[in-house]
């Protein structure tokens, strides 16, 4: 009893703390946030916005996978942004040249897609095993390079292609396509989705029940121990990282194999770091993560409401950014108080003892 | 363990909270004195001016009879920035504005909604959707970024009627395309500046590197060149295709601006959003010109403070686009509208306010804009480079 309340209480209180400070944000923006409220949550039910909560709780939840693997071992992995922009564009270039059967073709995307993430990852995974390079710059980096060329990339010069005023690389063939599950007017679930369900399983088996999971997080706990009982601590940054990236680089996978079949200059930004913050939220816990993403998927979307009752939305940004900021501090309060009460009640038990 | 985990956190937070500052960036003023590199030389070896224009051939819209609006529902989806951005969010607005004026569109009638920056597709697409299935029609989307979303939301409601700024949408016949010809009018900002560049030595400011920002730098070049064939021309892009950071981002606007004045020109032409207001401050900084961009930036209060540096505008008229859009749904006549808002039908131009575009400088530019609208100048939409 007393665990689950130290896991589930301070997130409970920061979402609670930060609704307060929405609120009165709102109060003083002169807007009434009973109002505003009721419009996000009404917003579920309509049109597709339900569908879209989902599917995108699937991409973020694996941009804050990619991050928790790095948390798990003390790397902090800011370049899931640009490992998954790289490995969207490259895999969008190989599935648009390439015709294979179908299924297959999908596959070949993914695993292309898993590799560039990994290669990216691994620029920065190099330069600390080797060099001794902090990967937060070395990944920041990375970062702005991502940019520069994935925007190179689909030059209309290089693979691209001009659409007006849009430039988009050659759309993926229907062989790869990937499925999802029509609800008619209500949109359609990525078939996708499932994959970042299966990825967070896999997670909690690997953390949980491999001998590679337990080296993981012994060298994230300490890396002095964990080398004193054998654990090559360079080979597990190297290897942690590359994961990282395998898995950064399929962020993307839902929505240009489920909707778009192509990367264009609309490509959406941003998601690496919102998965730093669901990790953060999550506590790098698989279900944690879970609620995290869906509860960041919730407040983009139906803050699209916002605007039609004459809120501004920056609200939601608000909130979020509250929500991360409120929630570390909930834990190492909650952690204090525990302490505290665990130092007096085994005080009393030795008073009773002597 | 714990402390490093909390080391990190922390550390996430401050990054977290830093990039979303980043994205609200505001302009800091430029009061850095800059080194003005003001050479008093006469200038560019001009070519040889174009012939007069043969009559002020403005094809204005004749007004005639009046048209009532006040049945139809608006709904305009702004590009990131919306109202307020003093750029083309803001130029659609004027011409939505004049349209509830004019047309008598009710004011309980109209909806405004605008884009995230970053945003995913889906949220484009439920801004569509809202408004469609609430009944509005016309929807006028204000930015090509639109355009994959009215693929898919445009034959979902056949009965709407949809257009859309700066981009087209193959295959859909109830989405009507307003492009411009913004190369043409770029041509002209580029005349302007080889005539009015003391250092025969100008630049050019793009927000992002995308196809449409590229049509602004082609026709500036070209213009330029034409006036004054060995005149010097620096380039920049904010942002790489991708990152439309370089939209919004008066300083990053700011830096690149001092650094061309700081290599030898003296005027400068923005293609950069709401980061022109950077550009401007640069200038002003530095006693160097400024062209603006889209509206006539002379007369825009958010950059009031620099508007004695701004020598003219090239006019991107989305409002006229906006407004006849409107007035041709009202009339149920959408093939009054032209297929491209050039030259010609005054969809782009330049803007005089401010009396630094004297009448030698407003005859060789009315020259110009009649050989381009005979056809003897072609303007590509494409920089050389």
């Amino acid at each position: 009893m007393g665990i689950l309340r130290g896991k589930l209480l301070p997130p409970a209180l920061a979402i609670l703390f930060s609704a307060l400070l929405c609120g009165i944000a709102l109060v003083v923006s002169g807007a009434n946030p009973a109002r505003a409220f009721g419009a996000m949550v009404s917003q579920v039910g309509q049109g597709t916005t339900l569908v879209d909560i989902i599917n995108s709780t699937g991409t973020y939840y694996i941009a804050a996978l990619a991050v928790a693997i790095g948390f798990q071992m003390n790397l902090f992995n800011i370049g899931v942004e640009g490992q998954y922009r790289v490995a969207a564009v490259v895999a969008a270039v190989f599935g648009g040249s390439v015709v294979l059967p179908p299924g297959l073709h999908a596959l070949a995307i993914i695993v292309v897609a898993a590799l560039v993430g990994a290669a990216w990852a691994a620029i920065p995974a190099i330069l600390k095993v080797t060099r001794g390079v902090n990967e937060v710059i070395s990944t920041i980096m990375m970062n702005g390079l991502a940019l520069g060329l994935a925007a190179y990339l689909i030059g209309d010069d290089v693979f691209g292609e001009l659409r007006g005023n849009n430039i988009r690389t050659p759309e993926i063939a229907e062989s790869g396509w990937v499925p999802g599950i029509s609800l008619g007017s209500s949109g359609t679930i990525f078939g996708l989705v499932f994959l970042a369900a299966l990825l967070g399983i896999g997670y909690w088996v690997m953390m949980n029940r491999t001998r590679f999971g337990f080296e993981l997080r012994a060298s994230g706990e300490s890396a002095t121990a964990a080398a004193a009982g054998g654990v090559n601590a360079k080979k597990m940054v190297l290897i942690a990282m590359l994961l990282s990236g395998a898995i950064a680089g399929l962020v993307s996978m839902p929505e240009i194999l489920g909707r778009d079949h192509t990367y264009n200059l609309n490509f959406p930004a941003g998601i690496g770091f919102s998965g730093i913050a669901i990790a953060l939220l999550g506590r790098n816990h698989p279900g944690g993560i879970a609620f995290g993403a869906l509860l960041w998927a919730f407040l983009d979307k139906s803050g699209l409401a916002l605007d039609n009752v004459g809120v501004p939305r920056e609200i939601v940004t608000i909130m979020q950014g509250s929500i991360v900021l409120s929630v570390v501090v909930a834990y190492e309060v909650v952690r204090r108080v525990e302490l505290t009460a665990q130092q007096r009640r085994v005080g009393r038990e030795l008073e009773a003892a002597s | 363990m714990r402390r490093r985990m909390r080391g990190v956190a922390v550390a996430a937070i401050a990054l977290t909270s830093v990039m979303s500052m980043a994205a609200c960036a505001k302009d800091n003023g430029g009061n850095s004195a800059g080194s003005g590199s003001t050479g008093t030389e006469g200038g560019c070896k001009l070519s040889e001016k174009p012939p007069a224009a043969a009559a002020a051939n403005t094809t204005s819209s004749a007004a005639g009879q009046k048209v009532d609006g006040s049945s139809l529902k608006v709904g305009l989806a702004y590009d990131i920035g919306g109202r307020g951005d003093a750029s083309f969010n803001d130029s659609a607005a004027a011409g939505l504005d004049k349209a509830k004026a004019e047309l008598g569109i009710k004011p309980e009638n109209i909806r405004e909604l605008t884009a995230a920056p970053n945003e995913a597709e889906d949220a484009k697409l439920t801004r569509l959707r809202q408004l469609a299935s609430e009944g509005f029609s016309p929807i006028i989307t204000v930015g090509f970024a639109y355009a994959e979303s009215l693929k898919t939301v445009a034959p979902e409601f056949p009965n709407v009627k949809f257009a859309i700024v700066d981009g087209t949408v193959e295959g859909a016949t109830n989405v009507t395309p307003l492009v411009f010809a913004e190369e043409q009018g770029s041509f002209l900002a580029g005349v302007i500046a080889a005539y009015q560049s003391k250092n025969c030595h100008i630049g050019f400011v793009g927000g992002v590197e995308t196809p449409l920002i590229g049509k602004f730098e082609a026709g500036y070049e070209q213009g330029a060149k034409a006036a004054a064939p060995d005149i010097k021309i620096e380039e920049k892009y904010l942002t790489p295709a991708g990152d439309f950071s370089g939209f919004q981002d008066p300083t990053k606007g700011q830096v690149a601006a001092q650094g061309q004045i700081e290599s030898g020109a003296d005027v400068l032409y923005h293609a950069a959003g709401a980061s022109g207001k950077g550009v401007f401050s640069a200038a002003k900084a530095a006693n160097a010109k400024a062209i603006g961009v889209d509206s006539d930036q002379y007369n825009q209060a958010t950059v009031a403070e620099s508007k004695d540096v701004i020598v003219s505008s090239m006019l991107k008229r989305v409002d006229v686009a906006v407004y006849d859009y409107v007035e041709a749904v009202a009339k149920n006549d959408l093939s009054s509208l032209p297929k491209v808002f050039d030259l010609k039908v005054d969809g782009v131009g330049y803007a005089t306010s401010g009396g630094k575009i004297d009448e030698e400088l407003k005859a060789v530019l009315e020259g110009y804009k009649a050989q381009i609208i005979e056809g003897k100048i072609t303007v590509s939409d494409k920089p050389s480079s």
